[in-house]
């Protein structure tokens, strides 16, 4: 289990909660004819633009005609040198851009082409851009069909052009899409996302609660209804909710399911029981863990209570609940949880 | 602003005559003047999104005998960010969509957006905004991981999340509970709406020769919710064309006129949510049967295509839509009532359970519905069917969107 971190130590108590959150998935893309074209002529290091109807090349090409909307007439290699048109400076690049050190983000119009391309300008120093600069593409030793196949540009003063040792890379790829004369049509886009997820005030006040082995949730003063975990407002009254319930570690079971499919990022393997608990006192159900029985002696109404972790493994988070266990009481009746499903 | 206001009288009837004009197309019908979909599949390798779009836009331009130059604006949907990890798609699809220099417009509602999408279509026509509007909806399930991107845990709580099915099998036993239906029903839905599906040539799942026993064999993944009672993961769009009423007039091919539309949500958990029968869905029906002068359900509506991503939702539905009492919605899947030639069928087309591209899910409902009542509907053609609704919904029972199309202006 991560421990979520708290707030800073200088920081208030009532100061909220914080934790990172990591989102990753390498998705794919099928390219179609037009991006395809595009993608297998960057691994063999030829950049093409379309042809639109009314005689101007776009490059990138467009997969359908700006003007007519229809499939382009043509696809026609451009530069691959070509003409900074405007830029900006990146002083301290990001992860998954394409240069580790400082450079320029440019639109450069290639050669023959009648609109700019978005790509990267390695120039040392944002001293030696300029507008109306020549640049010409620095090809990627490995090329996969992916417009990171050209690593960047740079300028063309720097010395005469490379086209790159055409038979080593050849040598170096057999078999991959592209470079050996077989067309790319799918390519994957790595996303990877850095969030800091922060819990509300009355959420991080709940969690502190848990952090002491507390359940602690809030009544609406309107409606007088209890919500575990708290909101700070009732969603039905709009009205804040300020008055704090200690809430017991039992409860029932209003409705379950039983997981038994593995997917990607699963944490707790299949299969489990993923039920509804309400605990007593409280007017809505949360989502736990139920273990100390077969899943299929799981049941609505049956009564459960918490079984913690050890306390010195206590964080702010629901998982000090380690899960919920039946407790060998009776069912509680239908009627009494009717109106909480 | 000067020219106003020295010339106040003129500004005025000029103004009028607009609020004239606006009033009366306000007041005329809009229709769905044509509907295309893809051929949807678990993987289309062959195509890109835009491409995928395309497909879908042209033959509903197609059908309606339209071209792009034709239509005024263009409304999108699709499900979260996330399940394609494109940002913003809406801009990239611009020139796929023959947007340019149009309004272009993208819906967000979850798993109704494809609904949603049709209703501001619907709306902006009916506004007297446009006369001819492009509803676009798709999704490229292949490309991504809908339930990894369902079931993202965030910090401090606990790793329960499993998808679509993890959220809905709970409230599926309760409906059960409550109802007292036999375990089979679900069963039976899939069977249905599985042989409906191999009458439609896009379907993604045909499946001619599925079987009550086949269903009840399939591996339990949520339970109470079997693989065969659970929609495909699909790669697919749709698109409907929806113009006034003098574009509608000014067709040479069927029609299908929108007799009325309606939204509501709700959130996704709070004490006293009806999780089984949600008050969001129950006041969109009533405002929706209200406006289309419809008083029973049952006996007005020819057929229904209903968004039942897992097979259980077809008698949930049928309940929250007013077609049978709270707890009977069963009796009428049981009775076989909800089968092409009973007597509200349901899905004809096979439904969510036999193509799932979540973007568009909703939009194919409404454009299967309307093309029920233009008699485009083919080998799952309802017979004589004058009047149908398209319903969708999505979040955690959250969003609902519906509309009613009939053969007549009405």
């Amino acid at each position: 289990m991560t421990e979520p971190a708290a707030a800073p130590p200088s920081a208030p108590l009532s100061a909220p909660l914080s934790a990172p959150l990591e989102i990753s998935f390498d998705y794919t893309r099928s390219l179609g004819p037009v991006l395809s074209q595009f993608m297998t002529g960057l691994a063999q290091r030829t950049i093409y633009g379309s042809r639109g109807v009314d005689g101007r090349v776009y490059a990138p090409p467009a997969e359908y005609d700006p003007v007519t909307f229809g499939p382009p007439a043509d696809l026609v290699p451009v530069g691959p040198a070509g003409t900074v048109l405007t830029w900006s400076w990146q002083p301290e690049p990001r992860e998954g851009q394409p240069l580790g050190r400082p450079f320029a983000w440019a639109l450069i119009r290639l050669d023959g082409a009648d609109t700019a391309m978005l790509h990267a300008v390695d120039a040392g120093s944002a001293a030696l851009m300029s507008t109306g600069m020549r640049v010409r593409p620095r090809w990627a030793a490995e090329r996969h069909g992916h417009i990171c196949d050209i690593e960047c540009f740079e300028p063309e003063a720097d010395g005469p052009v490379l086209t790159g040792n055409g038979q080593q890379a050849a040598s170096q790829s057999a078999g991959v899409p592209g470079m050996d004369g077989r067309p790319v049509t799918m390519m994957t886009t790595p996303v990877r996302l850095h969030y800091q997820h922060t819990a509300s005030a009355e959420e991080s006040r709940y969690l502190r609660a848990l952090q002491a082995g507390k359940l602690t949730g809030q009544r609406c003063p309107a409606c007088g209804k209890v919500y575990i975990p708290p909101r700070g407002a009732c969603p039905v009254d709009g009205v804040p909710t300020a008055t704090d319930v200690e809430l017991p570690d039992t409860g029932i079971v209003t409705t379950f399911c039983v997981v038994n499919v593995p997917f990607h990022g699963q944490r707790i393997p299949s299969p489990y029981v993923a039920a509804q608990v309400l605990l007593d006192g409280a007017d809505i159900a949360f989502q736990h863990l139920i273990l100390g029985c077969e899943p299929d002696e799981v049941r609505m109404g049956m009564r459960v209570r918490a079984v913690w972790k050890p306390a010195a493994e206590w964080g702010t988070t629901a998982e000090n609940i380690s899960h919920f266990e039946p407790t060998g009481e009776p069912d509680a009746p239908y009627d009494s949880y009717a109106r909480h499903l | 602003m000067n020219a106003t206001l020295a010339q106040p009288s003129s500004g005025r009837q000029s103004s009028g005559a607009g609020h004239r004009r606006a009033a009366a197309r306000a007041a005329a019908r809009p229709a769905v003047l044509g509907t295309g979909q893809t051929h949807h599949r678990s993987k289309r390798p062959d195509v890109s999104i835009a491409g995928l779009c395309r497909e879908a836009v042209d033959r509903a331009l197609a059908d309606a005998g339209l071209g792009l130059g034709d239509i005024d604006a263009v409304v999108v949907g699709k499900a979260p960010d996330l399940f394609e990890g494109v940002m913003m798609p809406e801009l990239y699809l611009a020139d796929a969509l023959g947007a340019t220099g149009k309004p272009l417009l993208r819906v967000h509602t979850a798993g109704s957006v494809g609904g949603a999408t049709g209703v501001v279509a619907a709306s902006l026509v009916q506004a007297g905004l446009h006369r001819r509007v492009l509803a676009v909806a798709f999704e490229k399930q292949s490309e991504s991981n809908a339930m990894w991107a369902l079931s993202i845990m965030p910090p401090f709580s606990m790793p329960l999340l499993a998808g679509a099915g993890g959220y809905f099998a709970p409230h599926i036993r309760s409906y059960i509970r409550r109802s007292g239906a036999p375990a089979h029903i679900g069963a039976l839905v899939a069977v249905k709406d599985r042989r409906n599906g191999a009458r439609n040539p896009y379907a993604h799942l045909r499946q001619p020769d599925i079987t009550l026993e086949s269903v009840q064999a399939s591996p339990m993944l949520w339970d109470p919710v079997r693989y065969d009672e659970t929609c495909p993961s699909s790669d697919g769009a749709c698109a409907v064309v929806i113009g006034d009423q003098a574009a509608a007039e000014a067709s040479a091919r069927p029609v299908a006129w929108i007799r009325a539309t309606s939204m509501r949500t709700e959130p996704t958990m709070f004490a006293g949510k009806d999780n089984v029968n949600p008050r969001a869905g129950a006041d969109a029906a009533a405002a929706l049967w209200a406006r289309a002068g419809i008083s029973s359900p049952i006996d007005e509506i020819d057929v229904a295509e209903i968004y039942v991503p897992f097979s259980w939702f077809e008698p949930m539905w049928l309940e929250n839509l007013g077609f049978a009492a709270a707890g009977n919605g069963w009796k009428l899947t049981q009775a076989g009532e909800t089968e092409i030639g009973g007597r509200i069928p349901v899905n004809p087309s096979g439904g969510v359970l036999c193509s799932n591209p979540i973007g568009a899910s909703g939009l194919l409902r409404f454009a299967e519905s309307a093309m029920q009542v233009m008699g485009t509907a083919g080998e799952h053609q309802v017979p004589d069917a004058k009047t149908a609704l398209g319903h969708a919904y999505g979040g955690g029972s959250q969003y609902f969107s519906m509309w009613v199309v009939a053969d007549s202006p009405g």
